[in-house]
């Protein structure tokens, strides 16, 4: 019974970030095919300012945080065949598609008919077939150039707040080189 | 309050917003942001629903399990908070040919859905391919200096942008 109270609430508070999540991906115009295919056909930069600003804040608060043992991270496992032919395929359906799956989600709030009817079938699809053949690429393409879940700071054996400040000044001359461009 | 109902905001501000709230799921929830595991779940779901409880012992889904979690909520939190921002600023509409893709290849539902459900395919297929998508990879792996993130996210957009010059033609 307590179980079951306790599963709620982490259930509504998933829920109440998504709110948060997803009206500020509307007002950033994330929920908008025209956006995202703009950002891919490099004439609006909405999309990379987004993700690039929530990297350039988020970063130093979860390492912060780490640090003093107040959260845990969760790097992701990872290898060349799972990142870059993954990556790529993504791409592909990105372009065509015009949202990805956290986006795609805003754009059925925001009233997106093509999103919440082929696009969310179509997701569906790719995800049933990837389950289908799940066997087969893990055991053979999946583990092609296996590095783990390993981070930069590890990687490249330099301490992490060095990383984190040479990210930081990376991300804002993409900035100055956005805003310089007009983009 | 002006601001609740103003159309957009500055994308800088709306992904500070984002970093925040990434915060406070690494503190409170556990959990970075990401989205696209829910949907291999829901499409377990409908699948076991269509063709019996033998779905659910997939391998695949063995790893996932299907069942509605804390990120499956996150997922349908988006499209209500999306509601909510778009109906307070008037942008909420029904739209079924977006403009852009109406400029190239016309304004029928019917070609334009055809392309959502090809597209949808090879991003859904994609996503679990590389275990993530633009949020779980994109910005939440990226901002905990994840290797397989930066690979994963600099590779949706080499393949995005490929597939957009094709279909559009370089920058026009």
């Amino acid at each position: 019974m307590i179980k079951k109270k306790v599963n709620t609430s982490r259930l509504l508070l998933g829920f109440g970030f998504g709110i948060v999540f997803g009206f500020l991906l509307q007002k950033g115009g994330a929920t908008r095919y025209d956006v995202i295919v703009g950002q891919l056909l490099l004439t609006d930069f909405t999309v990379l300012k987004i993700m690039l600003s929530a990297v350039a804040v988020g970063m130093p608060g979860i390492y912060l945080m780490e640090h003093f043992g107040w959260v845990e991270l969760y790097p992701k496992s990872g290898s060349l065949g799972m990142n870059v032919i993954g990556g790529l395929l993504f791409g592909v359906g990105f372009a065509l598609l015009g949202y990805c799956p956290g986006t795609i989600a805003g754009a059925i709030g925001n009233g997106y008919l093509d999103a919440v009817t082929g696009g969310l079938l179509g997701i569906w699809i790719g995800t049933g077939l990837f389950a289908a053949l799940y066997p087969q690429l893990n055991s053979g393409i999946l583990q092609f150039g296996y590095y783990g879940d390993v981070t930069f700071p590890k990687w490249l054996k330099i301490n992490k707040w060095v990383v984190i400040a040479l990210f930081e000044a990376a991300i804002l001359g993409v900035f100055f080189f956005i805003e310089r461009a007009g983009l | 309050m002006d601001i609740f109902t103003q159309v957009s905001w500055s994308p800088y501000l709306v992904g500070a917003g984002i970093g925040v709230l990434s915060w406070l799921s690494f503190r409170f929830a556990r959990k970075p942001l990401s989205c696209s595991t829910s949907f291999a779940k829901t499409s377990g779901m409908i699948e076991r629903l269509l063709r019996g409880k033998k779905v659910a012992e997939k391998a695949y889904y063995q790893r996932i399990k299907l069942t509605i979690d804390w990120q499956w909520m996150l997922v349908l939190g988006i499209v209500f908070g999306s509601l909510l921002s778009a109906l307070l600023s008037g942008d909420f509409q029904l739209v079924w040919v977006p403009t852009l893709w109406a400029e190239r290849f016309g304004d029928l539902p019917l070609i334009r859905l055809a392309g959502a459900v090809i597209g949808g395919i090879f991003l859904g297929f994609g996503a679990r391919w590389a275990d993530g998508c633009t949020s779980g990879h994109g910005i939440s792996g990226t901002m905990q200096l994840t290797v397989s993130s930066w690979i994963s996210a600099i590779f949706f957009f080499i393949g995005g942008i490929l597939t957009a010059a094709m279909l559009f033609g370089w920058m026009t």
